[in-house]
C-alpha cells in the first residue's frame, strides 16, 4: 500500500508521519505541495506544522496548494485522508470536515502526553481500535480548540463522527472535548493530537498512535479485496 | 521570489567601474571615500557608536584617512565587545592552551560552532550563546531571535539543526517585571522553535534578584551532519559570486551588538527597542531547507550566517578568513524599506539571512533552489584576488556607484583592540566567604524536615517547570529519547545503529559569586554528571559566560577566575571547549549579576536504547527496586537552595569540587548502563537529596521508603546538602551485587538508601512520611500561580490555590 505524505513549506512533522506509516508497513511516497500529481498513492497524510507560516489563518493558504486540489477531489471520491494538527486545520479550511480550529483557550502552545477515548472505530483510520478504547498520544498545538455551531456538533454526535475525545483534561478548550472528527463516509479524518509521535517505545509515550496507520492499511486491504470480488462477479 | 539582477553584467559582477565616477557626494549623497579624503577634518560621532578615542585614531591610521560613515559604523560593530571579544580574548586563550588532546574535533573555537565527530560518518555541532540584552528590552522578539541566531550558526557548519535548549535566568519570581519578561521570553522561544520544527529538549529556569533588569536568555542548538558535508566560511576563489540568501533586509536590529550588547543598561533602555531584531521562523525554516539542499548538491563554496553585525560581519569574516578581497554592489540587496542608507544596510541585523560564496557556473542552480523554497537570493558581489605579494584583498562596497567602503577586511576582524583589563578581587569576597550557611539554624525534628521539604519543592527554583516547558514542542522530528525534566536531553541520531547524544546545560551563579574559580568548575561538574548519569560518555563542551561590566575590575576578576576554572576543569576531564560566547555588561548601574558561567556538555551513546531515565520506574515486584546513593555527602550548605529559600542567605564557600570523583562516578554510570544494571538515576544538585526524591517519585507516581544512614551525618545534611559528585540510583533486585561491586571497583562510595514502593508516599524512616499527592500539589502550583493569566487562574482547582497561598506565606 502506498501512503503519500505531503510537504508544504512549513510542514514540520512530515518526516515523522512518513516514519510512522513506514513502521506500520506502508510504502511511503513524499508528495510536494506544488505538484498536483498524487503518484498513485492509496491514502494521504497531511502532517503537522505551520504550512505557509500560518499566514492569514492556519491552513487557509495550504487548502489552495496545487496538491490539495487533487486531494480534495480524491477525498470526495473515497481516498483515505488523515489530517494531523495542521493537517486537520487544512481539512477544515478545505471544507472536507466541518468546524474550525481556533486559538487554545488558555492562549498558550501546549505540549503534553494526552489521554483520548476513541469513539468512532469504524473509520478508515481507526478500524484497529475498539470504541471506548483509551489511548495516550502527545498533543502539541497553539490553535487546537475545535469549534462548530451547536447544530453541527449535535449532528457529529448523532452520526457517530466524533473520532476521539480528550479525557482526563481538555488541553485546549475544544467544544465537547473533541480531539478528532471524520466526514460522513469515514474516509477523511482530522485529529489534533499527534499519533505519529506514539509509534516507538524509545521516543513516544506509548505505541497507541500506530493504530491509525495500521487501520488505513487494513481498510485499503479490505477495499482492494472487495474490489477484486466485485471485479470477479462482473 | 528569487531576484535576478536585470543587468546581465551584474548577474556575474566583474571589474571595477565605480571608483572614478564623479558624483554629487558633497551635497545629499552618501559619505564616500572620495569625500572622506577631501574632508579629513569632518567631526565624526565615533563615541556615540561606542568607539573610544584611541580606537577611532587606530581606524584613521589603518585607512590613512578618516573613515566614511559606513566604514565607521562597520568598525564600531566589529570592534564592539560583542563581536571582537576585546576584553575576554586574553582569558579565553586558555581554552585552547589547556585543551586536552582530542581527535574528534573537526572545527573549534573561532568557527560558527564547534564540530565533533561521533562516528565514522557523522558529526554533531553545538553551541550555546546569549541573547540577554535584547530579551530584556523586548522579551518575545529578543528570545525568539536568540533561537534563530544560534540555529543559523549550526546551519552554517553544514548541519541540520535537530534540537534547541534554553538556560534562562530571571529576577525574583514574584517581581512585577519578571511577570513581564518571563512569559514573553518563553513565548518567544516556543513561538520560534516550535514553528521551526526543532524539539526543545532541556535547559534551566532560575530566579534570583541579581538578574532583575538583566535576565539571562541563553540559547543552545545542536545539529548533525555527514562528516564530508562540513562547510567553511572562507570566501575563496577570485571571481566567485557572493550571494545573499533569505529574508529581505530591513531597519531592525541596527546597532544591536554595539549599542545593546556592549553597554550597561540605563534608564533609556526602553528607547532601544528598535535595536532588537524581529524574527520570522517560517522564513528560517525555508532557509534551513534550502541551505541543506544546496549543501547536498555541492553548490556552496563558502557560507556564513548573518547574525549580530549583519552583512558587515559576514562580508568581512568570509573575506578575511580567506585572505581575499570582495567587491559588493550594495544597491542589489533586497530591502524591506527602499529608503535605507548604505550604512543602515551594512549594519542591519535583520534575521533569517545567509551569505553564500558560489562559483559562477553554480549560480543558476543556487537561484533555482532558492526559488523552489521561496526565499530571496541575490548576487550582490564577487570575490576578488589577494595581491600577488600575498597582501590580502580589499573589501570595496559601492552604493549606486558611490564608493562607500574601501577597507582591508582583516582590519575589522583581526586587528581590533585587545584589552588587558585590570582586575582585582572584590573587597567583599572574604567577608562573604566567612559568612557560612553551615552555621544557620536548621530544622531537626521530623515535622520540621517534612515542612522544609515541601517548602523547598514549592520554591520557584525547584518547583515543577512544566508550565514553561509545555509551551515547547519536544516531540517534533521524532528522535527525542529524553527531554526536560530529565537530567539531559537525549536524541537518537541514527535510526539504523541507535547512535545518540546527550546534552545538558548548567550553571550556578550563587556558587560562582562565592568563588568564581570553583563555581565554574562546579557548573562543569554538574553538566558532566547530568550527561554521565544518563549513561552517555561526555566528550565536549560549549560555554556561555554571562558577566557584568568588564570595565569594573572586580567583575573582570570574576571573569578571569571563572575562565581559569573552566579551562582547568576541561583539561582535567579531557573534554575540550569547542566554542561558546561571552556576554558582558549584564549590569544595571553599579549592580552586576552574579558571575554566571553556563556550561553545556555533549555526550555520546553507541546505542541510545540504553539511556537511563530519572524517574522511579513502576516496581516490577511488590518489594520494589533498590535505591543507592553514589558519592559522599558532606556538611555543605553554603550557596545552597536551602540557605536561600529558608534564610535568604548567600555566603560561605561553595561545595568542594572533585573532578576526579566526578569522572569515576561517570565511569560507573556508563558501565552500569552498558551492562543494564540500573533502571533509573538522577543527579543530585540544587536542593540535594530531598529534591531528587521528590522529582524521581513524581515522575511516574512511584513512592519510596528511605532509610538515611546512621553514620554521624544528620538527616538534615543528608537531605539538603548540595555536595557535588552524587547521584541517586535505582537498581533492580538481583543486580545490586554487581552494581555495588562496580562502584567499589571505581572507588565510588555507594550507600544503600532504601526501596521504591507501591505506596504513593515518600517515607523517610524515623523522620516523616508525605503522600505523593501532597508533594505534587506543592511542587506544581507555583509557576501557574505566578504567571498564569487571570483566565486560567479562575479555572484552576480550588485546593491548588489555597495550598499555594499557604506556601508563599513567609514564615
Amino acid at each position: 500500500m502506498r501512503i503519500g505524505v505531503v510537504t508544504f513549506p512549513g510542514s514540520l512533522d512530515d518526516g515523522d508521519a512518513a516514519r510512522a506509516a513506514r513502521i506500520a508497513g506502508a510504502e511511503v511516497v513524499r508528495l510536494w505541495h506544488g505538484d498536483p500529481d498524487l503518484h498513485g498513492v492509496d491514502g494521504v497524510v497531511l502532517p503537522g506544522g505551520f504550512s505557509y507560516g500560518d499566514a492569514l489563518r492556519c491552513g487557509a493558504i495550504a487548502r489552495f496548494a496545487p496538491v490539495m486540489e487533487t486531494i480534495i477531489d480524491a477525498a470526495r471520491g473515497g481516498l483515505p485522508v488523515l489530517g494531523i494538527c495542521n493537517g486537520f486545520q487544512i481539512l477544515c479550511e478545505a471544507h472536507l470536515l466541518p468546524g474550525a480550529l481556533t486559538r487554545n483557550q488558555h492562549l498558550h502552545f501546549r505540549n503534553r502526553d494526552q489521554w483520548l477515548r476513541v469513539e468512532a472505530a469504524g473509520t478508515a483510520w481507526t478500524n484497529r481500535f475498539t470504541a471506548g478504547q483509551e489511548i495516550l498520544i502527545p498533543v502539541k498545538n497553539g490553535e487546537g480548540c475545535f469549534v462548530a455551531d451547536e447544530k453541527t456538533l449535535d449532528a457529529l454526535e448523532a452520526e457517530g463522527r466524533i473520532v476521539a475525545r480528550y479525557i482526563r483534561g481538555n488541553p485546549n478548550g475544544s467544544q465537547r472535548d473533541i480531539a478528532g472528527i471524520t466526514n460522513e463516509a469515514g474516509n477523511v479524518v482530522g485529529i489534533m493530537p499527534h499519533p505519529e509521535h506514539a509509534v516507538e517505545a524509545l521516543t513516544g509515550p506509548s505505541l497507541d498512535g500506530l493504530g491509525f496507520f495500521t487501520s488505513v492499511l487494513q481498510a485499503l486491504a479490505g477495499a482492494s479485496a472487495d474490489g477484486q470480488r466485485a471485479g470477479g462477479q462482473q | 521570489m528569487t531576484t535576478q539582477p536585470t543587468d546581465p553584467q551584474k548577474a556575474a559582477p566583474s571589474g571595477f567601474a565605480a571608483t572614478d565616477v564623479l558624483v554629487n557626494e558633497f551635497e545629499d549623497g552618501p559619505d564616500t571615500v572620495q569625500r572622506a579624503e577631501k574632508t579629513p577634518d569632518d567631526l565624526q560621532p565615533h563615541k556615540d557608536l561606542g568607539l573610544k578615542d584611541d580606537e577611532y585614531a587606530k581606524i584613521r591610521e589603518i585607512l590613512g584617512r578618516r573613515p566614511t560613515a559606513s566604514e565607521l559604523a562597520m568598525y564600531s560593530i566589529m570592534w564592539s565587545e560583542h563581536c571582537s571579544y576585546k576584553s575576554s580574548k586574553v582569558h579565553l586563550k586558555q581554552f585552547s592552551e589547556k585543551a586536552p588532546k582530542n581527535t574528534r574535533m573537526l572545527a573549534g573555537i573561532g568557527e560558527n560552532a564547534g564540530v565533533v565527530q561521533i562516528s565514522d560518518e557523522l558529526a554533531v555541532t553545538f553551541k550555546v550563546e546569549s541573547h540577554n540584552h535584547p530579551s530584556y528590552v523586548e522579551p518575545y522578539q529578543g528570545a525568539a531571535t536568540g533561537v534563530g541566531g544560534i540555529v543559523r550558526d549550526i546551519l552554517a557548519m553544514g548541519a541540520r539543526p535537530i534540537a534547541v535548549m534554553d538556560p534562562l535566568r530571571f529576577g525574583a519570581a514574584d517581581h512585577p517585571d519578571t511577570a513581564r519578561v518571563l512569559p514573553g521570553v518563553v513565548g518567544g522561544i516556543g513561538g520560534y522553535g516550535n514553528c521551526l520544527g526543532l524539539p526543545n529538549i532541556g535547559g534551566e529556569i532560575v530566579f534570583d534578584p541579581c538578574y532583575q533588569g538583566n535576565p539571562l536568555v541563553n540559547a543552545l542548538s545542536i545539529g548533525v551532519l555527514p562528516v564530508e558535508r562540513l562547510q567553511k566560511k572562507e570566501a575563496t576563489g577570485a571571481g566567485n559570486i557572493v550571494v545573499l540568501l533569505g529574508a529581505r533586509t530591513g531597519r531592525d536590529g541596527i546597532g544591536g551588538v554595539s549599542v545593546l550588547a556592549s553597554a550597561t543598561f540605563d534608564e533609556e533602555a526602553e528607547q532601544r527597542r528598535p535595536s532588537v531584531q524581529v524574527g520570522d521562523p517560517f522564513m528560517e525554516k525555508l532557509l534551513i531547507e534550502s541551505c541543506l539542499e544546496l549543501y547536498d548538491a555541492g553548490l556552496v563554496s563558502g557560507i556564513q550566517d548573518l547574525g549580530g553585525a549583519g552583512l558587515t560581519c559576514a562580508l568581512t569574516e568570509t573575506a578575511a578568513s580567506a585572505g581575499t578581497g570582495m567587491r559588493v554592489w550594495l544597491e542589489r540587496v533586497v530591502l524591506r524599506e527602499a529608503s535605507m542608507t548604505p550604512t543602515e544596510i551594512l549594519a542591519s541585523e535583520s534575521q533569517e539571512r545567509m551569505l553564500l560564496i558560489v562559483t559562477p557556473e553554480n549560480l543558476e542552480q543556487v537561484l533555482a533552489v532558492a526559488e523552489k523554497w521561496g526565499v530571496w537570493a541575490t548576487a550582490i558581489g564577487e570575490v576578488t584576488a589577494a595581491a600577488e605579494d600575498g597582501t590580502p584583498g580589499r573589501l570595496v562596497i559601492t552604493w549606486n556607484d558611490h564608493v562607500v567602503v574601501d577597507v582591508p577586511p582583516g582590519s575589522l576582524v583581526d586587528d581590533g583592540p585587545v584589552y588587558h583589563r585590570p582586575f582585582r578581587e572584590p573587597n567583599d569576597v572574604l567577608l562573604l566567604q566567612a559568612d557560612r550557611a553551615e552555621t544557620l539554624q536548621r530544622p531537626s525534628t521530623g515535622d520540621e524536615l517534612r515542612a522544609t521539604l515541601l517548602r523547598m519543592a514549592a520554591s520557584p527554583n525547584l518547583c515543577d517547570k512544566s508550565w514553561v516547558t509545555e509551551q515547547y514542542d519536544r516531540y517534533v522530528l521524532g528522535n527525542t529519547v529524553l527531554a526536560q525534566p530529565e537530567d539531559s536531553g537525549v536524541l537518537r541520531i541514527d535510526e539504523e545503529t541507535g547512535l545518540g547524544v546527550a546534552l545538558s546545560v548548567d550553571g550556578n551563579g550563587r556558587f560562582a559569586r562565592l568563588d568564581p574559580y570553583e563555581g565554574a568548575k562546579l557548573a562543569l561538574a554538574e553538566s558532566y554528571r547530568n550527561v554521565a548519569v544518563t549513561g552517555a560518555e561526555p566528550i565536549a563542551i560549549s560555554d556561555c559566560l554571562n558577566f557584568g561590566s568588564p570595565e569594573d575590575p572586580t567583575v573582570m576578576w570574576q571573569f578571569a577566575e571563572a575562565t581559569r576554572g573552566l579551562a582547568d576543569g576541561c583539561q582535567q576531564l579531557g573534554t575540550p571547549v569547542t566554542g561558546g560566547n561571552v556576554s558582558f555588561y549584564n549590569q544595571t548601574g553599579a549592580a552586576a549579576i552574579h558571575p554566571t558561567p553556563v556550561v553545556a556538555v555533549l555526550g555520546v551513546f553507541d546505542d541510545v536504547a540504553r539511556r537511563i531515565p530519572m524517574g522511579f520506574p513502576k516496581p516490577e515486584k511488590a518489594e520494589g527496586d533498590l535505591l543507592f546513593l553514589l558519592g559522599e555527602t558532606r556538611n555543605e550548605l553554603s550557596g545552597s537552595e536551602w540557605a536561600w529559600v529558608t534564610h535568604n542567605h548567600l555566603g560561605g564557600r561553595p561545595p568542594k569540587v572533585d573532578l576526579d570523583a566526578e569522572q569515576k562516578l561517570g565511569a560507573v554510570m556508563i558501565k552500569a548502563s552498558k551492562s543494564g544494571l540500573v533502571a533509573a538515576a538522577h543527579d543530585l544538585s540544587d536542593g540535594g537529596l530531598a529534591q531528587v526524591l521528590v522529582e524521581s517519585a513524581l515522575r511516574h507516581d512511584v513512592g519510596a521508603t528511605v532509610t538515611l544512614p546512621d553514620d554521624g551525618t544528620s538527616p538534615f545534611v543528608y537531605l539538603f546538602s548540595e555536595s557535588a559528585g552524587r547521584a541517586l540510583v535505582v537498581v533492580p533486585r538481583g543486580r545490586d551485587k554487581a552494581f555495588t561491586a562496580l562502584a567499589a571497583e571505581h572507588g565510588v562510595p555507594c550507600t544503600p538508601l532504601g526501596v521504591t514502593t507501591e505506596q504513593k508516599a515518600l517515607d523517610v524512616q524515623g523522620q516523616f512520611s508525605i503522600p505523593l499527592d501532597e508533594v505534587r500539589t506543592a511542587w506544581t502550583a507555583t509557576l501557574p500561580a505566578l504567571f498564569e493569566s487571570a483566565f486560567e487562574s479562575a479555572q484552576a482547582e480550588e485546593p491548588v490555590r489555597s495550598v499555594t497561598l499557604e506556601l508563599t506565606k513567609p514564615e
